[in-house]
């Protein structure tokens, strides 16, 4: 059994169909890598899974259980948790009291705000900081360590790298290995394929809300999901333009 | 003058427990609770019933009104505001006028128009004082009221601040999908909240009752004193609730001291201004200040 299947999932955003008939599995222990261009419905189908949305149709079923309906803070007592894009920190609380409110699901586990600040040692003298305080890199790794504190099944990452300078986004991904050498399974949404690729043992590429490629990241040629990404794959596959 | 400084200081006390839950509401929940005074003098004709058809003291009478009083704080959050709230900004508070004038007129049908008061089942402690030297005479009630507001205000902090729940609740005030998104059951927090809200309140009626008479349209004036002191202390800071209630009341005792009728005005005066300088502070200026004034927006 599957820890994630995402089966023929529809979200709409009012008349617009963000995300149209997605279908999916995830492995425990694996990282797949869901990337496409602005718009193509990655952190829509992201926030379906974590329950910031509701489906219109379709399921998702989590170790076999079927989250239809399911508001968005069971989930996290699920297993599920997400790290939003932009952060979305409570601003006016310190890193600590942002790392205890993951805390709230009460999942037993190994994560506490020491083990999360041993993963991410620039976090260590910013503890009793207000969160609005912090720099960019130090704001997503007290938003991933809030993740980790319910001690998720799954986590789900919108954007870690999104607005950051690219020697904190190498410092964001090197802990990001830490945690999927450990064995925690992951859904990264990224806008560079490069680096999706390098972390991913699987990777979806989305366009216009739909599926364009999906398989194993290591088979794939960065050429391959550059296609899929801008759409060129469809068109060399039927013959007429997308 | 150091008498009436130590008065005023007192009777802050009194409306900073009476402004406590008002604050605390619109701080959490972002709703303007028009029904707080209502709700307030509610619990004191809950204690009156209890004292003098039952003989139950009013202090040992919170024991069941508080409880009771969370239970209609958690019912109006989960089944009249949070439904309400969907409507849009002005909706919680219409509602909450209209609850207003509900209750007032379920308390005159039950009760009548008579004052009543709940100082007649408390002994000697009403009017009970100790003389301080400079033969300054502090009510007893009054330096109790006092504590009770310093204890319950530090206590909320303590309780926002420390505990799991509190988190919880300034994470949901703050942000609340984001909240559900760390596990935060949003829906409870805010009902939790709101049932805080209503044991303040529940309080602040007791002492109101002990204090002085009330009647079935006292919560207007209440919710007025209320609205004053959480103003005065920058809605939503605690302690800037019982500074704001001891600058009330000490205009107020001030005021009373220039003329007989100087008690009420001296208190809208500094709420007045006090609400002028935030707004002018506020980055508005003066010029905007003009426009509001005036109701010209370009």
């Amino acid at each position: 059994m599957s820890l994630l299947s995402v089966e023929d999932l529809v979200v709409r955003h009012g008349l617009l169909q963000a995300v149209r008939g997605v279908s999916f599995s995830v492995e425990r222990g694996e990282t797949l890598a869901l990337v496409g261009a602005n718009g193509a419905g990655k952190t829509t189908l992201l926030r379906a899974i974590a329950g910031a949305h509701q489906a219109a149709s379709g399921r998702v079923l989590f170790n076999g259980a079927d989250l239809s309906g399911v508001p968005s803070h069971s989930r996290v007592r699920n297993g599920i948790a997400l790290v939003p894009e932009g952060r979305k920190l409570f601003v006016q609380m310190t890193v600590e009291e942002n790392l205890l409110l993951g805390k709230t699901a009460g999942r037993p586990g190994e994560w506490s705000v020491e083990k999360v600040l041993d993963a991410f040692p620039n976090l260590k003298p910013r503890r009793h900081a207000k969160a609005g305080h912090l720099s960019g890199g130090e704001q997503q790794a007290t938003a991933i360590g809030r993740a980790l504190m319910s001690n998720p099944d799954l986590l789900l990452l919108d954007e870690v790298s999104l607005g950051l300078s690219p020697l904190v986004v190498d410092r964001v991904y090197a802990s990001l290995q830490g945690l999927i050498s450990s064995g925690t399974t992951i859904i990264l949404v990224e806008q560079d394929l490069n680096r999706a690729l390098s972390v991913s043992n699987k990777v979806i590429c989305m366009l216009e809300g739909r599926v364009a490629l999906a398989g194993d990241s290591r088979s794939m040629s960065r050429e391959e999901v550059t296609k899929a990404y801008f759409g060129l794959h469809r068109k060399s596959a039927t013959g007429v333009p997308a | 003058m150091s008498n009436q400084i130590v008065q005023g200081i007192l009777l802050g006390g009194y409306y900073a427990l009476i402004a406590c839950g008002l604050s605390f509401m619109f701080s959490v929940m972002r709703i303007i609770n028009l029904a707080h005074g209502s709700l307030a003098v509610l619990s004191a004709f809950a204690l009156w019933l209890l004292a003098s058809r039952f003989h139950i003291s009013p202090f040992l009478g919170l024991v069941i009104v508080l409880p009771l009083m969370a239970v209609i704080g958690w019912a109006l959050q989960r089944f009249l505001l949070e439904r309400s709230a969907r409507g849009g900004a002005l909706l919680p508070i219409l509602t909450t006028f209209g609850l207003a004038i509900v209750i007032d007129n379920v308390l005159f049908e039950q009760f009548g128009a008579d004052t009543r008061s709940l100082a007649p089942y408390i002994g000697s402690l009403s009017y009970d004082s100790w003389e301080w030297p400079g033969s300054i005479y502090v009510g007893k009630l009054a330096v109790i009221i006092f504590i009770t507001a310093v204890v319950l205000l530090g206590g909320l902090q303590l309780f926002l601040t420390r505990t799991g729940i509190g988190r919880s609740i300034r994470a949901t005030s703050e942000d609340p999908d984001t909240a559900g998104l760390v596990g935060v059951d949003a829906r409870r927090a805010m009902a939790i909240a709101a049932a805080i809200a209503m044991v303040t309140v529940g309080l602040a009626g007791a002492f109101l009752g002990m204090r002085a008479t009330f009647d079935p349209y006292a919560g207007a004036t209440q919710l007025l004193f209320a609205f004053e002191a959480a103003v005065i202390g920058g809605a939503g800071s605690v302690w800037g609730t019982l500074i704001g209630g001891i600058v009330l009341a000490l205009a107020q005792t001030l005021g009373a001291q220039v003329h007989p009728q100087g008690f009420l005005i001296g208190g809208h005066v500094a709420f007045l201004i006090v609400l002028f300088i935030r707004l002018y502070t506020s980055g508005l200026g003066l010029r905007g200040l003009l426009r509001l004034s005036t109701g010209k927006t370009s």
